[in-house]
């Protein structure tokens, strides 16, 4: 009965439509994006795969041998084919170390920002959907808890933690604990995001034929409103992957993030730091470098993403 | 449920004020040596008592500021009337919270202006329209609602391969299509239109009003349709409301408005309308300029531009009052015989 | 030779997969004085002709083809510095939205005499007295308040004056104004409508007046341009194409509106919807929605006719004037 014919037919797979689409064009046209997007790719799969190609169980200590300490990376003079980067100041393979090491920190990174992105999502849409008393609250408690520094709080509330449980305990708490402190501090980034975003979609009128139709606020809060709010979230995550693995790495050069028999990328700078100017530069150099790598290719991943779904910038 | 001469929508003296102030600190100012609280409101309905009828379509008119876009949401609920009431079939419907008013949405829907923002751009056009009918009938299986949103999509001349679609991919003729069949998709009776064609092309202007013509006959609809466009007004309306500053200055047959429309405003904008002949006469001239909602004038709002005021109509507001022909009117001249 | 002419302009948009015609074959021309006014829906490629006559088509787009003759001068072709010196001066635009336009930081008198002092060698005090005159000129009351205050203290109607008044200020030749009144209340729209009609004969000013409402069309301007799918498709006194539109499209347009029907009929409408600028059918664009379509309809573009006054492009008025022809 129509007789309105719509342009070409619809591509017919989910990928060919997602090959059309503005985000994979901006992509492939993009060096830095896809570059920035294969060195990310590389860390997760090395990250995910760290115990089967490995050479060595860095948490193995029957395996350790006190000789083997400090042997420098293989292409250096004093270098060793088994132990391809060298060895630690207790003799454990470096490679090894650090595959296990970007492992815990990918973990701690994405599990952190997927706390923060909850809770930040949940009182972002119901201080921007109900406003009033309830924005006035939920904002102001975002605001205090924004004026103490992430690192500060996280030192405290771990000292805290580690004096009050011993050092064993901690040790297999760490994990969870990070994540926990990290997640917890960082939560009104997204709030704060989210709530501008909702204020802005709860004025147009499909929120109004949503309400019209009778949906409760619950409904239309996660139904309607938070698909359209997914844009900026996207955006701020990857950056906040990248703190907060940067959060991680510094709460753990500092001796309260994770324990050196289980180090992460960080505690391995840490560990290494003393022996920076005694000649084994590399315990703390080349982890340092693969930090410094995976939070750069986030960054820029990020920054693309931001300018890709931007809709302003599209008009272009 | 009531004698069917009762109004379906019944209007009473309704009020709406919004604070533009801030909340409580921005208010709080410091003059002359002590504490006071400055509030400062945009009046935007300021007493509008108007009956619809069953089976009619009440336009409401007037131009930017009027209230008239207000009336529309505070009659649906989407806003809380500082004053007066709104009944639908005899009973009260603006004191009662979002659960009570269930039963009432889905005999009272709404179509929006803008084409591109009153549709969900995350939602393919099939949930856009399946999902009304789950909400409002739980009993009904999956194939029952799939069923339901095909035999309105039938009737509004949409394909069934647009389902699949997103709105972004229509235009705003198509859209504003979808939007009236998500209105008709729970069957109801009474259909609020805000501004429905304004944002559309000429000829799509005229497919979509002739859509919303046959879905009155097909389904015995009552509208209540809020326009500035008065050529859409005489087509289309059976009786017409003509607003100004949050009052009502007119309320008439459609016929009777324009043959022979008797408030000062109303006859400043019915020559206003710019005529395709080359013979029209000149627009009456309005002194003054429009002023805001902000700081209503004392009296008729209208005063400080009409050509007819006198100092009463400076100091009395002057009420609606029923005229021989049945048209209703508030203007002191015409009540004192001036016009 | 015209003041301004414009001789089969051609506007392109270069997009990831080839280029996108907006403006196909445009042709007219305007003297000093004459008031012209452009129609279309949107997506006609209306305010695409405005924009490619001050070349302010930005990129991806461009002109392809064409000239744009003004005082002889081709504006498509120009440097950019030479163009400066019209754009604002001799030739003036005036937009749709007079609160984008206005810069809503700095008072009406200090971007008048911005304005002012970007094409003249004067003094602020000289450019403050002729902004004064301009805002008398467009009846405004107490202009000389009115040059202190900002753009949000004034009304819509105040504001799109001031606009006239700032597109006035250089003495122009000719003022180009896109949709005007589209965002303007009824009774506004009137008095702005009266107001570039009096200014135009007046200042003996060109204009050219974008809009879709053939209303205004009908009561402004002298001659008619009505435009659908980038192309011309029919040209000629207002008048004319009032009272007795040639072209199909044009006929529907008119008979689309709600004064053309008595009451409670159905409205006439014209099936369908423009074609979108990458999806133009061959032949005739408007053959999907036409009912008095001929098999060359599908197949050629039709070439301008004349009937009447008018120049229309349509092959069934073509074969209706060869028909006549032959008797």
């Amino acid at each position: 009965m129509s007789e309105e014919t719509l342009a070409a037919p619809a591509p017919v797979t989910g990928w060919q439509k997602f090959k059309q689409s503005h985000l994979y064009y901006s992509f492939v046209s993009s060096k830095v994006a896809m570059v920035s997007f294969a060195v990310f790719a590389v860390y997760v799969v090395l990250a995910i795969l760290a115990p089967l190609i490995a050479p060595y169980n860095p948490y193995d200590l029957a395996m350790l041998d006190i000789m083997d300490s400090e042997i420098p990376p293989v292409w250096q003079p004093d270098g060793e084919d088994r132990f391809f980067l060298g060895t630690d100041a207790q003799g454990r393979d470096m490679l090894s170390t650090i595959l296990y090491g970007t492992r815990i920190s990918l973990m701690i990174g994405i599990c952190a920002v997927i706390l923060q992105a909850f809770i930040g999502i949940v009182v972002g849409l119901c201080a921007g959907y109900f406003g009033g008393k309830i924005d006035n609250l939920l904002m102001r408690i975002a605001d205090i808890q924004l004026s103490f520094s992430t690192l500060m709080v996280a030192i405290v509330v771990l000292a805290v933690f580690q004096a009050a449980f011993g050092a064993e305990r901690y040790s297999e708490l760490a994990l969870p604990m990070l994540i926990l402190v990290i997640g917890i501090a960082e939560w009104p980034q997204y709030a704060r995001t989210v709530r501008a975003t909702v204020l802005a979609e709860k004025h147009k009128e499909y929120v109004d034929a949503a309400r019209v139709m009778g949906f409760r606020p619950m409904r239309i809060m996660v139904r309607h409103i938070l698909p359209n709010s997914l844009s900026p979230i996207l955006v701020i995550s990857t950056v906040q992957v990248a703190n907060a693995i940067i959060s991680e790495a510094s709460l753990s050069f500092l001796g309260l993030g994770m324990p050196v028999s289980e180090p992460s990328l960080g505690s391995l700078i840490s560990s290494g730091f003393d022996y920076i100017f005694s000649g084994s530069w590399w315990i703390t150099t080349i982890p340092a470098i693969v930090l410094v790598l995976l939070v750069l290719v986030m960054n820029l991943l990020g920054d693309w993403l931001r300018d890709v779904l931007n809709p302003k910038l599209n008009k272009g | 449920m009531t004698e069917s001469n009762t109004p379906l929508l019944q209007i009473r003296d309704l009020y709406k004020k919004f604070s533009i102030s801030g909340d409580f600190l921005d208010q709080i100012k410091f003059e002359d040596g002590k504490l006071t609280r400055k509030q400062e409101f945009v009046h935007a309905i300021n007493g509008v008592t108007i009956d619809v009828q069953r089976g009619e379509a009440l336009c409401v008119v007037g131009e930017s500021g009027c209230g008239k876009s207000t009336v529309a949401r505070t009659v649906m609920g989407l806003l809380k009337p500082t004053d007066g009431s709104v009944s639908y079939d005899g009973e009260r419907i603006d004191n009662l919270s979002a659960r009570q008013l269930l039963p009432w949405r889905r005999r009272m829907q709404m179509i929006f202006q803008n084409p591109h923002a009153s549709l969900n751009p995350r939602m393919r056009i099939h949930q856009t329209l399946e999902e009304p009918v789950a909400f409002h009938n739980p009993s009904y299986s999956t194939a029952q609602c799939k069923e339901k949103v095909q035999e309105v999509m039938d009737s509004v001349g949409i394909a069934s391969s647009w389902g699949e679609r997103y709105p972004h991919e229509f235009s705003g003729g198509q859209r504003q299509r979808i939007s009236i069949a998500r209105a008709l998709v729970v069957d109801p009776e009474f259909i609020v239109a805000d501004e429905p064609i304004s944002a559309l092309d000429v000829s799509i202007q005229a497919q979509v009003l002739n859509l919303m013509m046959d879905a009155q006959e097909q389904r015995n609809l009552t509208y209540l349709f809020i326009t500035h466009d008065l050529s859409v007004v005489e087509h289309f309306g059976t009786r017409v409301a003509v607003m100004y500053l949050g009052t009502v200055c007119e309320l008439a047959k459609t016929s009777t408005l324009f043959s022979s429309p008797r408030h000062p405003y109303t006859k400043a904008l019915l020559s206003a309308i710019p005529s395709l002949r080359s013979d029209a006469p000149k627009p009456i001239k309005l002194q003054g300029e429009v002023q805001t909602p902000v700081n209503l004038p004392t009296g008729c709002v209208f005063h400080g531009r009409c050509p007819h005021a006198n100092d009463r109509c400076s100091d009395e507001i002057p009420l609606l009052k029923m005229q021989t022909d049945g048209t209703q009117v508030a203007c002191h001249a015409v009540d004192e015989g001036r016009l | 030779m015209a003041l301004l002419e414009v001789k089969n302009l051609e506007v392109q948009f270069a997009l990831r997969n080839g280029a996108l015609t907006a403006l196909r074959d445009v042709s007219f021309s305007l003297e000093r004085g004459d008031r012209l006014g452009i129609v279309g829906e949107s997506g006609a490629g209306k305010s695409v002709a405005a924009f490619a006559i001050l070349n302010l088509i930005s990129k991806p787009g461009s002109i392809s083809n064409g000239e744009v003759l003004f005082e002889g001068q081709d504006l498509s072709k120009i440097s950019a510095e030479a163009l400066r010196d019209i754009r604002g001066n001799k030739i003036s635009m005036i937009f749709q939205d007079p609160m984008m336009t206005l810069n809503p930081v700095l008072t009406i008198g200090d971007q008048m005499v911005e304005c002012l002092q970007a094409h003249r060698n004067i003094s602020s005090s000289d450019a403050r007295a002729i902004a004064l005159q301009k805002l008398q000129q467009v009846q405004i009351p107490s202009p000389d308040k009115r040059l202190d205050a900002y753009p949000h203290e004034l009304s819509g109607g105040m504001r799109q004056r001031v606009i006239i008044a700032i597109a006035l200020l250089l003495d122009p030749a000719i003022i180009i104004a896109d949709e005007p009144t589209t965002a303007l209340d009824v009774t506004i729209q009137a008095e702005i409508m009266e107001l570039l009609i009096s200014l135009c004969e007046f200042n003996n000013v060109g204009l050219i007046l974008i809009t879709h409402d053939l209303g205004v069309v009908s009561q402004v301007t002298q001659r008619t341009i009505v435009m659908y799918a980038g192309r011309i498709i029919e040209q000629g006194p207002t008048r004319e194409i009032i009272n007795d539109a040639q072209h199909p499209y044009t006929q529907g347009l008119i008979n689309a509106l709600p004064q053309q029907t008595i009451p409670g009929q159905r409205l006439n409408q014209i099936r369908g919807s423009m074609p979108s600028l990458d999806a133009i059918p061959n032949g005739c664009a408007f053959n999907p929605r036409c009912d008095y379509t001929l098999d060359a309809c599908f197949t050629q573009l039709p070439s301008y006719v004349r009937s009447g006054g008018c120049s229309v492009a349509c092959h069934m008025v073509a074969q209706q004037q060869a028909d006549l022809n032959h008797d």
